[in-house]
């Protein structure tokens, strides 16, 4: 037995990433639609009968793989439709790469959408399977579930409750300034620090700007062997790990969990470090797209990817360790919490900005020289989630 | 069959904390001066939760007889209520559990029928009243559970009992009207003296005493109850705490009042009269209080919560109020509901053989060992826990926002996320004791989803427990 990964074996030759946001004139078909059509569009050598196969991710925007295959017109394709929770667009770009690097097809095409804003509710609303009304998470918000980390953390750590605010409040500040470079972005303004820390409350101390942008959008990419990359462009990106792990949902029910980490993220991190041969992920990674649902979340995220030491989370994101000009970029299109999070795109829409930084078309958000980079998409609460993590790059070796 | 005379073994008391000022009803409503205050279910109770609240107090190692539920506010129709108690009190399948619902004379009929069967009656009742009315003003939330057994373990026993009955509009409801309708006050007054004279006398009569150490009345006119007990008690009689009247848990909430005080030998006069009047003589055979179980009813030092005019419609349903922005919860599904029914209502969870992990809810496979299928049960209802972390839901549907929840540690293993109740969001932090207290936590598609809370234990203890902690 062993996670050996598909390093350098797929590469992205396309990608497409619309406008994020509160897209009232725009179906989920158009979003899939405009989504292919501007994949394609990057990658000109391929057409779209070339395209043997799809993966559609979409947690709760339709069922099966005709999603898809209805708003495109597909010609009879195999289109597989998956769920994992808000890692539901990394879920479909996973299983992609595996398709094209097992050889069942020569190019495949991971997509993933979300139309959150037609249910006429704040937040996210998911359909239950039917059950007896004692999980907590049928009545309790995803925002109460996350902001649970804060007095933990706190608490933990010594950390002066204010501190860890301040930090929270950095995290979306840093967040909200990145998607203000981004014009896909869902939120385009950069938010006084003022302002967020004194925003209303939505759960324990998390007030509006601490919580991710809830939004309709669609993202797709194209994938092929590695050795036909430059077939269909000059600068690919590449594939250098891909791990998904499903936790055994313990934290809740188990008092040994502290409310300070997310196993299944340490698990995932140290799989796709393996995979990558990555040992020093701080100094080696130009960048990171992370889960950043609510604020606190992304300061757990620094520790448990081994970013930050243990305890440290909130002084490195306070010293800017994290901001577009910092030592690692950590969110540099804006992330959740500007960039919107329509579950199904979000694991797509953290590619893309990869695909863009390395290929040099980030515009104002454009890192100096990027070697490698990272998308993490969670899916689930603190404690009792699932945690997927890929590192591309874009160059082979 | 035994021969031998049953009588009460125990009884149990619960008021809820809720309080509904007379202030607070003059200021709302812009009428006169009103003193005192009544008792008030909160949002998540019924009479169904109150009435677990009482009797769970009254458990040791064999089950009761039967359980009889009386009440004059059902939460179901056409289901029976008791059952939801029985499964609380993790009672099994086996025996009787039954509702007596109507008016508040069931609860004589309730009682007998544990004295009879070596059962716990619960009487609980909700009153509501027109806003402005007598009934809202005078009335109190609150259950009470008494169990009968046999007769070495008795610390009262009835001695005589006497019943009058006539037909007459005193007052009345159809189902489903939230406030029933009186006539003239002085009418009823007419009617019930004599009924209850009568019933008294026969009672003693039936007793073989001339009067009664203790003398209780409870009347749902408030008039006549003051009238008869001053006619029939004098200076024996037992006031029954500034609750309001209680509906099918008023005289039981005086009995226990009475039991708390009277000495062995001593007899109490116990008259529901509703309808006419149902008077019982009990010889007390305990020393005062000896058969008390869980909290004393409250004296005025006990901490309350004064409930707001506004808040106190809504928690009644009586205005619509504007919604978090969130659906509305599902509706408890019927299979699961009762393939988890020692979970959802006794609070069961399991503990594994090899390695004594807890988990609740249940588990098949250890979250620790990984063994699969060697687990024993184990009941937390009664387990306390400790805050390990917290939040204050803002954005969550709750009949009564903002939502408090928190992952509770109990004593002796186990871990689960619980909604808190009767607390404020500043009284909860890392390391407050918590007890488990049953509630509805919501009523979806016209079902009600009852399961357990958190509410801190008495501010005192919770104090000293965050110190330690």
């Amino acid at each position: 037995m062993g996670s050996h990964g598909i390093k350098d074996k797929v590469a992205i030759v396309g990608m497409g990433c619309t406008r994020f946001g509160e897209r009232w004139n725009q179906s989920a078909d158009d979003l899939l639609v405009d989504a292919v059509a501007e994949c394609l569009a990057s990658a000109p050598g391929i057409s779209r009968e070339e395209v043997d196969a799809y993966w559609l991710g979409t947690m709760n925007s339709g069922q099966s793989g005709m999603v898809l295959s209805k708003p495109l017109s597909l010609d009879y394709k195999p289109v597989t439709r998956v769920e994992n929770f808000c890692a539901t667009g990394s879920e479909s770009f996973r299983n992609a790469c595996y398709a094209v690097a097992c050889g069942a097809y020569d190019i495949a095409m991971a997509t993933g959408v979300e139309k959150l804003k037609d249910s006429g509710y704040s937040g996210l609303v998911r359909s239950n399977v039917p059950g007896d009304g004692t999980a907590p998470e049928m009545s309790l918000t995803a925002p109460a579930a996350f902001s649970l980390l804060d007095p933990a953390y706190c608490n933990k750590y010594g950390v002066d409750p204010q501190r860890m605010r301040d930090a929270m409040t950095h995290v979306a500040w840093k967040n909200h300034r990145n998607g203000a470079l981004n014009e896909r972005a869902q939120f385009r303004k950069e938010i006084a620090k003022e302002k967020i820390a004194a925003s209303p409350l939505v759960a324990g101390r998390l007030g509006v700007f601490d919580c991710s942008g809830v939004s309709d959008g669609a993202a797709a990419a194209l994938i092929v062997r590695a050795e036909d990359a430059h077939k269909y462009t000059d600068r690919p990106i590449y594939v250098k790990a891909l791990s998904m792990v499903a936790g055994p949902g313990s934290g809740p029910i188990d008092p040994d969990y502290d409310y300070t980490s997310f196993e299944e993220v340490v698990r995932s991190a140290a799989d796709a470090y393996a995979q990558a041969g990555i040992t020093d992920p701080r100094a080696e990674l130009s960048l990171a797209e992370v889960h950043d649902c609510f604020t606190p979340t992304e300061l757990v995220l620094m520790e448990d990817m081994g970013l930050s030491e243990r305890g440290n989370a909130v002084e490195d994101e306070l010293a800017g360790v994290f901001d577009l000009d910092g030592e690692i970029a950590i969110n540099p299109d804006g992330g959740l919490k500007s960039f919107g999070h329509p579950v199904g795109a979000s694991g797509l829409r953290m590619l893309f900005e990869n695909w863009l930084q390395f290929r040099g078309e980030a515009g104002e958000r454009q890192l100096p020289n990027p070697k490698l980079g990272m998308t993490h998409n969670l899916g689930g609460r603190p404690g009792t989630c699932v945690s997927f993590i890929s590192i591309v790059g874009a160059e082979e070796g | 069959m035994s021969s031998e005379r049953l009588g009460i073994v125990s009884y149990a008391t619960y008021v809820p904390v809720g309080r509904l000022s007379g202030a607070e009803l003059s200021a709302a409503l812009g009428s006169g001066p009103s003193r005192g205050s009544r008792s008030l279910a909160s949002y998540d109770e019924d009479t169904t939760t109150m009435g677990v609240e009482a009797a769970r107090h009254l458990l040791d190692e064999r089950a009761p007889g039967a359980l009889y539920f009386a009440t004059t506010a059902p939460a179901y129709a056409d289901k029976t209520n008791a059952t939801a108690i029985h499964a609380a009190l993790d009672l099994g399948h086996s025996g009787l559990a039954g509702d007596i619902v109507g008016s508040a004379r069931g609860a004589t009929l309730a009682l007998g029928a544990a004295e009879a069967s070596a059962g716990i009656a619960v009487f609980s009742d909700l009153r509501s009243g027109r806003p402005g009315s007598g009934d809202e003003r005078g009335g109190g939330d609150a259950a009470v559970a008494i169990r009968f057994g046999g007769g070495a373990d008795a610390i009262a026993t009835i001695i005589g009992r006497a019943s009058t009955s006539a037909e007459f509009l005193d007052r009345w409801r159809t189902p489903g009207a939230f406030a029933s309708d009186l006539w003239e006050e002085r009418f009823g007054q007419e009617v019930y003296l004599p009924l209850i004279a009568a019933a008294v006398g026969a009672a003693l009569a039936d007793a073989a005493v001339e009067a009664a150490d203790h003398v209780v009345i409870s009347c749902p006119h408030a008039r006549v109850a003051a009238a008869a007990t001053a006619a029939h008690g004098g200076d024996r009689a037992v006031v029954g705490r500034p609750i309001g009247y209680s509906g099918c848990a008023d005289a039981a909430l005086k009995l226990s009042a009475a039991l708390d005080i009277a000495k062995p030998s001593e007899t109490i006069l116990i008259v529901n009269a509703v309808d006419g009047a149902d008077a019982f003589v009990f010889r007390v055979g305990g020393e005062p209080g000896a058969g008390r179980r869980g909290p004393a009813l409250p004296s005025g030092d006990d901490p309350v919560r004064q409930v707001g005019y506004a808040t106190y419609l809504t928690w009644r349903g009586l205005i619509e109020r504007e919604l978090p922005r969130r659906p509305e919860p599902d509706r408890p599904a019927g299979p699961p509901s009762a393939r988890s029914e020692a979970w959802k209502f006794g609070f069961v969870g399991s503990a594994c053989d090899n390695c004594g992990r807890v988990h609740v809810p249940p588990k098949r496979v250890c979250t620790n060992c990984g063994e699969t299928d060697r687990m024993q049960r184990r009941r937390l209802a009664e387990s306390r826990g400790r805050v390990a972390t917290f939040t204050v839901d803002r954005l969550a549907y709750s009949p009564s926002p903002p939502m408090i929840d928190a992952v509770v540690d109990f004593d002796g293993g186990g871990r689960y996320t619980l909604e808190v109740t009767d607390a404020a969001p500043e009284a909860i932090a890392i390391g407050v004791e918590v007890a488990m207290t049953f509630r509805r936590l919501y009523t979806s598609g016209g079902v009600h989803n009852y399961f357990w809370k958190a509410k801190p234990v008495a501010a005192a203890d919770a104090t000293a427990a965050a110190k330690e902690g």
